[in-house]
């Protein structure tokens, strides 16, 4: 295992990577973050002042090896900065959900056994004190955000900015032992402490190592041929796997620009002005964006309707082949003699072009005059001018007009322009809405991955992208099923462990390195590529043994404007049943549009005409599953809308906006029962938690629907 | 004759209450044979947040226009910073780093968020017309300085995301910020706020009290704050002046004034002979 990666060890650390990045692109930007309506600049040089600033204010307040700094805050620099000075410094960051109440978070803040806390504003250092009576070894906490933090007690506390003043004063005290601990770090030491959503029970802490991060990086970045140059802009929650990978990891290691948003409202104007070029979602965000183009669309006039509509239809099935982004190829500077050339070519080009028509027109002119008949005859066959070209031509030149018209301005709004790679994961996508994104020429990749893995465990090549496959194992990574159709994977980016948890670890990882993902999957017979069915605990088996996944409904569903979450039961069950929630945006702008008064979520969500539109959409998507005869029996028969959002601060998601599928089967174990009964209305009562902790409750009259069931294809009858 | 003199104090959350920056002696304001204000005397302190509360009609706006410079008072003096303020225009109070909000949303509805909140530097803009029109020389520089202090209201009231879009747009409580955010761009040493929370939900008005807490405590300006919402009053303000027909009837800290007996039959309804 040493030898790997023995060509660059020197770079076996991220401070070791920010030295040789601030050596070799000193002045190109390496952080942007929009202040003040302006977006600031660090180059890589100032960054690093500021990172050992930092971490010589560290060293001051005597941060230890080996210890656990925690960070909580939204994505600004600072915060990224305060994650690389803790490993500066041989401490361990570990990065917490901003959005998680203090109980969430005095759980993993106790399971580290942190010191320091470095928080974002007032919120998370009131969520930290609000702990602290519970947690009695947090010594520091430091904030970033002076607002609001003047009347605390700063005894325990500390803004950010003087710590760093703090460490430059005492800067020839503290250099040396900076530097004699930067020197220190190995592959082996811990680069970071990632806690895991917690789909099934308590968070787990997963130690990755130097040697994780950095290989994963690697031959992630070499794999998408990322380079110095890239934009990437840094939205997603810091304490999951993906943003650390992309935001210091690849950063660190091509050495690209990660912008951060002005606030988390301004995501999408920021997108815009930044135009990244390297791009990562979850599909739910994609899902968002999808609908608002949707919602605007309807709104629009006639004319855009209509071209938007026209050219949608047509780059369903070109865009894969004329609308990507080309394979980037280094080139040097033009030179005088290149831009001669181009522009001859231009010229030749277009006088080639206008000749050609010329010449068509004039033959085709004479041609008619000779032969009337025969001609119209002819034509009538071949359809209008543009005909005299072959079709592939064709195609490319109405696909360059809708580039024109349609998909490059709307590219343009979304803030992906300039997208060269973009990846989806941490669920699966809906195929429909994945096409979307594709035939508009955004190359929309999927990947396969894990915290344990440090991210990537399979992804698309370039070139092979579908919907329904999760790509070839990436660089480094070796791939079996077992029997059960589980998944395992062995790769550098495994993972250490699970903090303080050996005997998960032991569960997890074999003493081999295969490490279990608990999903299902196989592999594409002819391709190689992987598909995944479902997580492993959730595909099952329906009372008369047809096999039951629940996500593959869930995502047609979803692929709606209107509904926003659903979640399929019918394990062990005679038939499958469904909760939807509706989109209020998408279902507010139906309703303002047709006229209905609603007055609340809860109203809209039961109008009747909500409910037809609803019944609409699962009927449709029944006829689709209906099509797949290992998945017939996944229709669904009757299904409820709910009166409230599932929310993550009632538990019923993870905090990356999963589905709690059991929670959520305990929690409205009353709604289940009323969709297997029969009965055609349920009167329920359901506890929510706001955002400032209280608790309220809900009370609701439900109706419950019967969904007309298609019948299964033919040949699947045959099969079965 | 000077103005009444306080020692000042620090506040349990820390913040200190000053002298007194304006006084009111014995104001009565009449339209016609209709009295407004009856002999009002009370001051404000430096510092403090000065709740002004009331049934309808009391008298609470036109008290704050008083205080604003829009109506002189027919009788009785105002006292501002040591000295005894002579009748004024608007705009000359304004000067005086007097800002307000208004009851009924008084933005400029085409106007994006920015530009609104620009406007609020009109008084401390010193460039020439001249300058402003052919963008030269000071017009530019102030521009600059002016944006910047915009913009960091913008950051304090977290309303980056409708920067540029108009007013006009906006949802109700977002346009209550705004315009606060104008006021505040004036920097004024005295913050008249009437109703700053009039037709907000729970949300919007814990968001505003949030808000005029951290103007408060950030930025050290005194506020006198015309309210309804007896909870949020409590809750906020320092002292307490109410107001019933024009007169004054109790005038001290919340808890004090919540027990006087003139205040509850006023808010109550007790029949008046």
């Amino acid at each position: 295992m040493a030898d790997r990666g023995a060509s660059i060890d020197e770079l076996c650390s991220v401070p070791a990577l920010l030295a040789r990045n601030a050596r070799d692109y000193g002045t190109k930007p390496a952080y942007r973050e929009k202040e003040f309506g302006i977006w600031q600049v660090w180059t890589w040089t100032e960054a690093e002042a500021e990172i050992r600033a930092i971490a010589m204010g560290f060293l001051a307040l005597g941060l230890e090896r080996g210890e656990y700094v925690a960070i909580i805050g939204r994505n600004r620099p600072a915060h990224y900065w305060a994650m690389v000075a803790a490993q500066m410094c041989g401490a361990i960051p570990v990065p917490l959900y901003q959005d998680a109440v203090a109980e969430e978070m005095a759980y993993v803040l106790d399971h580290c056994g942190a010191r320091f806390v470095v928080c974002g504003d007032q919120e998370q250092v009131d969520k930290v004190i609000d702990v602290q009576d519970r947690i009695h070894h947090i010594e520091h906490v430091l904030y970033n955000d002076k607002r609001g933090m003047r009347k605390y007690d700063h005894t325990h506390l500390h803004w950010l900015k003087e710590i760093e003043d703090e460490g430059r004063v005492a800067h020839s005290r503290l250099e040396p032992e900076l530097d004699r601990r930067i020197a220190e770090l190995t592959w082996d030491h811990t680069c970071v402490m990632l806690y895991t959503s917690g789909t099934t029970g308590k968070p787990k802490g997963v130690v990755l190592s130097n040697r994780n991060i950095i290989e994963t990086a690697r031959a992630s970045c070499e794999f998408d041929h990322l380079g110095q140059d890239e934009e990437v802009l840094a939205y997603l929650p810091m304490a999951w796997v993906g943003d650390f990978i992309f935001s210091i990891g690849q950063a660190m290691y091509a050495g690209f620009c990660v912008n951060c948003p002005e606030s988390p409202d301004t995501m999408m104007t920021d997108l815009r002005e930044i135009g990244p070029t390297y791009y990562f979602a979850p599909p739910r965000i994609f899902e968002t964006m999808l609908t608002n183009v949707m919602i605007r669309m309807e709104d629009a006039g006639d004319l855009k309707h209509g071209l938007f509509k026209h050219f949608m239809e047509f780059a369903k099935d070109t865009g894969e082949t004329y609308g990507m982004p080309r394979y980037r190829k280094k080139q040097s500077k033009p030179t005088l003699r290149r831009r001669v050339r181009w522009a001859y070519r231009y010229a030749m080009g277009i006088g080639f072009a206008i000749e050609t028509i010329v010449e068509n027109a004039v033959r085709l002119f004479f041609v008619k005059l000779r032969h009337p008949v025969k001609t119209r005859e002819h034509f009538r066959a071949r359809g209008p001018l543009l005909n005299l070209y072959p079709q592939p031509l064709r195609d490319y030149f109405n696909y360059r007009t809708g580039e024109v018209l349609v998909y490059g301005p709307l590219k343009n709004t979304l803030g992906l322009s300039r997208i060269r790679v973009a990846y989806t994961a941490g669920e699966a996508i809906g195929p429909e809405i994945f096409e979307f994104y594709r035939s508009l020429g955004i190359n929309l990749k999927q990947l396969y991955g894990q915290t344990e893995a440090s991210v990537f465990i399979t992804q698309q090549p370039d070139g092979q992208v579908r919907s329904d496959t999760v790509g070839v194992p990436s660089p480094g990574v070796e791939l079996k099923i077992a029997e059960s159709g589980e998944v395992f994977y062995r790769s550098p980016g495994t993972f250490v462990e699970y903090y303080k948890n050996a005997e998960s670890t032991a569960s997890t990882k074999d003493p081999e390195g295969w490490v279990a993902t608990g999903d299902a999957g196989f592999f594409e017979e002819g391709t190689g590529h992987l598909r995944i069915i479902d997580r492993a605990k959730d595909v099952g088996k329906m009372a008369d043994g047809r096999l039951f996944a629940p996500k593959y409904v869930e995502n047609k569903l979803k692929f709606y404007p209107d509904i926003l979450e659903a979640v399929v039961f019918g394990a062990g069950r005679e038939k499958c049943t469904a909760f939807i929630n509706i989109d209020l945006t998408a279902v507010g702008n139906w309703a303002e549009r047709n006229n209905i008064a609603y007055a609340s979520y809860q109203e809209l969500a039961g109008h009747p005409r909500v409910l037809e539109t609803i019944q609409a959409h699962v009927e449709e998507v029944n006829k689709s599953v209906a099509e797949d005869p290992m998945l017939s029996g996944c229709q669904i028969h009757r299904f409820l809308v709910l009166h409230k959002e599932l929310d993550a601060d009632d538990g019923e998601m993870t905090r990356t906006r999963k589905v709690r599928r059991n929670i959520i089967a305990e929690k409205f174990a009353d709604l289940v029962d009323a969709l297997y009964d029969g009965s055609s209305s349920i009167y329920t009562e359901t506890e929510v938690t706001y955002e400032d902790g209280r608790k309220g409750s809900i009370k609701a009259t439900l109706e419950i629907r019967d969904a007309e069931v298609a019948k299964p294809a033919q040949n699947g009858q045959v099969a079965a | 004759m000077n103005m009444v003199s306080y020692e000042p104090y620090v506040t349990e959350d820390g913040r200190t209450i000053g002298d007194a920056v304006m006084e009111l002696r014995n104001i009565t304001l009449r339209f016609g044979g209709v009295v407004a204000i009856k002999d009002i005397s009370f001051d404000i302190r430096e510092g403090e947040i000065r709740a002004i509360i009331g049934p309808n009609g009391a008298g609470k706006s036109s008290m704050l226009n008083v205080i604003s410079g829009f109506y002189t008072p027919t009788e009785g003096e105002v006292w501002f910073e040591g000295g005894k303020r002579p009748p004024m225009r608007p705009y000359q109070v304004a000067r005086q780093g007097i800002a307000r909000t208004f009851q009924n949303i008084a933005l400029f509805s085409g106007m994006s968020t920015l530009d609104n909140i620009m406007t609020g530097r009109i008084t401390r803009m010193k460039s020439s017309l001249a300058a402003q029109a052919l963008w030269w020389g000071r017009a530019q520089r102030e521009e600059t300085e002016h944006r910047e202090a915009v913009e960091k209201i913008i950051d304090f009231l977290e309303i980056q995301h409708i920067r540029k879009t108009p007013v006009g747009r906006l949802p109700y409580g977002l346009q209550k910020r705004v315009e606060l955010g104008r006021a505040l761009a004036a920097e004024p040493r005295l913050l008249l706020l009437d109703e700053p929370m009039a037709g907000m939900n729970v949300e919007e008005k814990e968001d505003m009290s949030r808000f005029i807490l951290d103007v408060n405590d950030e930025f050290g300006t005194t506020i006198v704050l015309i309210e309804h919402d007896m909870g949020v009053v409590m809750d906020l303000s320092d002292r307490v002046v109410v107001m019933d027909y024009g007169k004054k009837i109790g005038d001290g800290p919340p808890d004090e004034v919540r027990r006087n007996q003139d205040v509850i039959d006023a808010y109550l309804g007790v029949s008046h002979d």
